[in-house]
């Protein structure tokens, strides 16, 4: 890293970053057109979700077995996926009470389970969810204007809308996450975004002060100059911290449970796009903003 | 140069006691810390329970002050409900205008409880023999008064009553009949659902004409003002002019949550274990240094969260095992900075001092778009996410306090003792 122009890279670090963004990006464009390539969760549609304990490994056969099961009682469809090493998870539409009863009562007579092995039992009907999902897009909207207000106010219009810009881009990066792995978008999807959102701009934000800073000592050089010196002195930090926040998500996403785990792999994907982004993007992106290389400071 | 090795020690030694009040609670006279087990609520998602919404299903064009004295009526008929099947524990908030919540711990079969919960209220006034006189919806109105209930009496809270017109005549009637009754059962019970709520005596001077009720009814309780909330509430609820529908469950087994409890904390333990060794080697002596402030930032963070009784969900442990890895953040741009001052050709107390102050604005500033992010998911957020932004906020608070205080500390009384060979600071 001794000599790494990122001044100089910054179209190859642009092109990494818009393949690292697509599926986000054509996951939020073509949502309003009524194309999902989220796997939305009951919360944000309605529906139904039941996981059980089956204290055995079910194959293929005996989920679907379950599914007809589970179909013949709810007389809606349903689908079942393995959940964990035993458990299963059956998903419906909203259904209710007396319906969601009958599933369980179907696979106590057939699978010998108790009350005790059902795991979770979410229901979601469309108005709630419709109440979350605008509580969620108002809280994301919200966020992301208060902190444009605050990066507006202390950095300078330009750095401002580099570090917003590359704020974006780690936001789209875990959304593609989600797009590509399929990982279900519930509620913690909201905490995963306004955490990334501010946690993130941290980076840019010390690679910007060490700009601003250096500045000073470096009058004659080229703003470019300055820039990739910055990101060179600041390179260990922003790597260094990265890795002691991705330390303890590691370890949840190696032995927690699944809903957790759901919520921590989407945040250390994004918080390595931050990572990158603050040193391949933002920086470079400001140099960009102020007119390339040939302007002197 | 003793000075300061005290102060390192006394440093060491005040955040060891403050861990063993974190794990066993201390008592001052005028201030109690509870112990991490006590303080700190776990969430549904952790302890197993369930989260059951209802709703109102609201007829058309019915006023909002009707609306609301319904729903009164309806959390009396869920908190009453709630009490007969033993849920002690299950707590009740209004979500919105015309939704409830209702939280219950520990329960086994949740649709059980959704149904008979959320069925509707059979409120009926019975005679002495279990014969039904009237019934919830001949209430028209049921409050609370203050007043002397005859002419020479004390002021004491009491229900009054107001009956529709169809069924006066037969209320009449009934407690003409209790108040003479020879047995001395003269009373008129108020069941609900099957279950004896009540049972106020009809005294013996009715036994001529009965209690007309064109008036009203006044129903004396034994008891202070709260039981007679408690009554009104109830009669209140034959009245309740609208179903309530479960819109959202929320339900986690008890084996789950547990499991999700213990997994979340032995990774939160081995994270720790792991940013500890890596800041030590690392980094060297101020690894030391930050590790030593990020301790007590693990100690802190357990005791505000015990004081507050801030209610853990597993977003929330996501959210305080997140921030472990941020409470290093901090310290890592300040050494970084330090390590730079120190090429630079400063002495390790000027690199310190100069470090700190440069590397103070980022710091701030980082955190505080954090703050927002935590804030407005504290204020726009539901359940489980209010635990993280809760947990968020106070991760990011604490590890500034730890960094810009603790760790400064720390590293000025090394100064003082005279550790300044620049290799200790990993130059």
């Amino acid at each position: 890293m001794k000599n790494f122009k990122f001044v100089g890279n910054f179209k190859y670090s642009l092109i990494i970053s818009c393949v690292l963004m697509a599926a986000g990006l054509a996951g939020l464009v073509l949502l309003p057109f009524g194309i999902t390539l989220f796997n939305f969760n009951i919360d944000f549609l309605g529906g139904t979700i039941l996981q059980y304990e089956m204290r055995a490994v079910m194959d293929k056969p005996q989920l679907d077995e379950i599914a007809a099961l589970a179909e013949s009682a709810a007389g809606v469809s349903a689908t079942v996926q393995r959940s964990g090493d035993t458990g299963i998870l059956i998903k419906t539409v909203d259904i209710d009470t007396d319906r969601r009863q009958a599933i369980t009562n179907t696979l106590k007579e057939n699978y010998g389970i108790t009350d005790a092995d059902l795991l979770v039992a979410d229901n979601v009907t469309p108005t709630v969810g419709a109440d979350l999902r605008n509580a969620a897009i108002l809280s994301v909207v919200l966020a992301s204007a208060l902190i444009l207000l605050y990066i507006a106010i202390r950095f300078e219009f330009k750095s401002g809308l580099a570090a917003v810009l590359a704020l974006v881009h780690d936001v789209l990066v875990m959304l593609s996450f989600y797009v590509i792995f399929q990982i279900p978008v519930d509620t913690n999807i909201i905490a995963a975004m306004l955490t990334i959102l501010g946690y993130s701009i941290n980076s840019s934000v010390v690679v910007f002060d060490r700009v601003r800073e250096n500045r000073k000592y470096m009058p004659k050089s080229d703003f470019a100059d300055v820039v990739d010196i910055s990101s060179r002195q600041t390179f260990l930090r922003n790597l260094n911290t990265t890795l002691t926040t991705l330390m303890p998500l590691t370890m949840i996403i190696i032995i927690g449970v699944p809903s957790i785990r759901d919520f921590a792999a989407p945040l250390a994907v994004g918080l390595i796009a931050g990572c990158f982004s603050s040193l391949f993007l933002s920086a470079p992106m400001w140099t960009f903003f102020r007119g390339g290389k040939k302007e002197r400071i | 140069m003793k000075k300061s090795v005290l102060l390192f020690i006394a440093v060491l030694v005040a955040v060891g006691l403050l861990a063993l009040v974190a794990v066993n609670g201390v008592d001052l006279l005028a201030f109690e810390i509870p112990s991490y087990k006590d303080g700190i609520v776990l969430g549904l998602d952790l302890s197993g329970g369930s989260s059951i919404t209802y709703e109102a299903q609201i007829p058309e064009g019915m006023s909002q002050s009707e609306v609301d004295r319904g729903m009164i009526a309806a959390e009396a008929m869920l908190r009453a409900r709630l009490t007969s099947f033993g849920y002690t524990e299950a707590m009740l908030s209004r979500a919105g205008g015309n939704r409830i919540r209702v939280e219950i711990p520990k329960i086994t079969n949740p649709e059980e409880a959704v149904k008979m919960l959320g069925s509707t209220a059979r409120l009926e006034f019975r005679d002495p023999d279990g014969n039904v006189i009237i019934y919830g919806s001949d209430v028209t109105k049921a409050e609370v008064n203050v007043g002397p209930v005859d002419e020479y009496g004390p002021s004491v809270p009491y229900v009054s009553m107001e009956l529709s017109a169809d069924a006066r005549e037969v209320f009449r009637l009934a407690t003409m009949e209790a108040a003479g009754r020879p047995d001395g059962d003269n009373y008129i019970a108020i069941y609900l659902d099957e279950e004896l709520q009540s049972a106020p005596t009809v005294e013996a001077r009715h036994a001529a004409a009965g209690i007309d009720p064109v008036d009203g009814v006044m129903i004396t309780v034994a008891g202070n003002r709260e039981e007679a909330r408690r009554l009104a509430s109830l009669i209140s609820i034959g009245q309740m002019p609208f179903d309530l529908r479960q819109v959202e469950l929320r339900s986690v087994g008890a084996v789950l949550g547990e499991r999700a409890l213990e997994t979340s904390l032995m990774a939160g333990a081995i994270g720790l274990v792991l940013v500890l060794v890596f800041m030590l080697v690392f980094y060297r002596l101020p690894g030391l240094v930050a590790n030593l402030a990020l301790i007590s930032y693990t100690v802190l963070m357990v005791l505000l969260l015990s004081i507050l009784r801030v209610n853990l969900s597993l977003p929330g442990i996501a959210g305080i095992i997140l921030s472990i890895g941020m409470a290093v953040d901090a310290n890592v741009i300040i050494f970084e900075r330090i390590k730079d001052e120190i090429r630079l050709g400063k002495t390790i107390r000027a690199a310190i001092s100069s470090g700190y102050r440069r590397a103070l604005t980022a710091i701030i500033d980082s955190n505080i778009t954090t703050i927002i992010s935590a804030v407005v998911l504290l204020a726009l957020g539901t359940g489980p996410i209010k635990g993280f932004a809760i947990t968020l906020l106070i991760g990011v608070l604490l590890s500034m306090f730890t960094v810009l205080v603790i760790s400064r500390f720390l590293l000025d009384c090394m100064v003082n003792m005279k550790v300044t060979n620049s290799r200790m600071y990993g130059v």
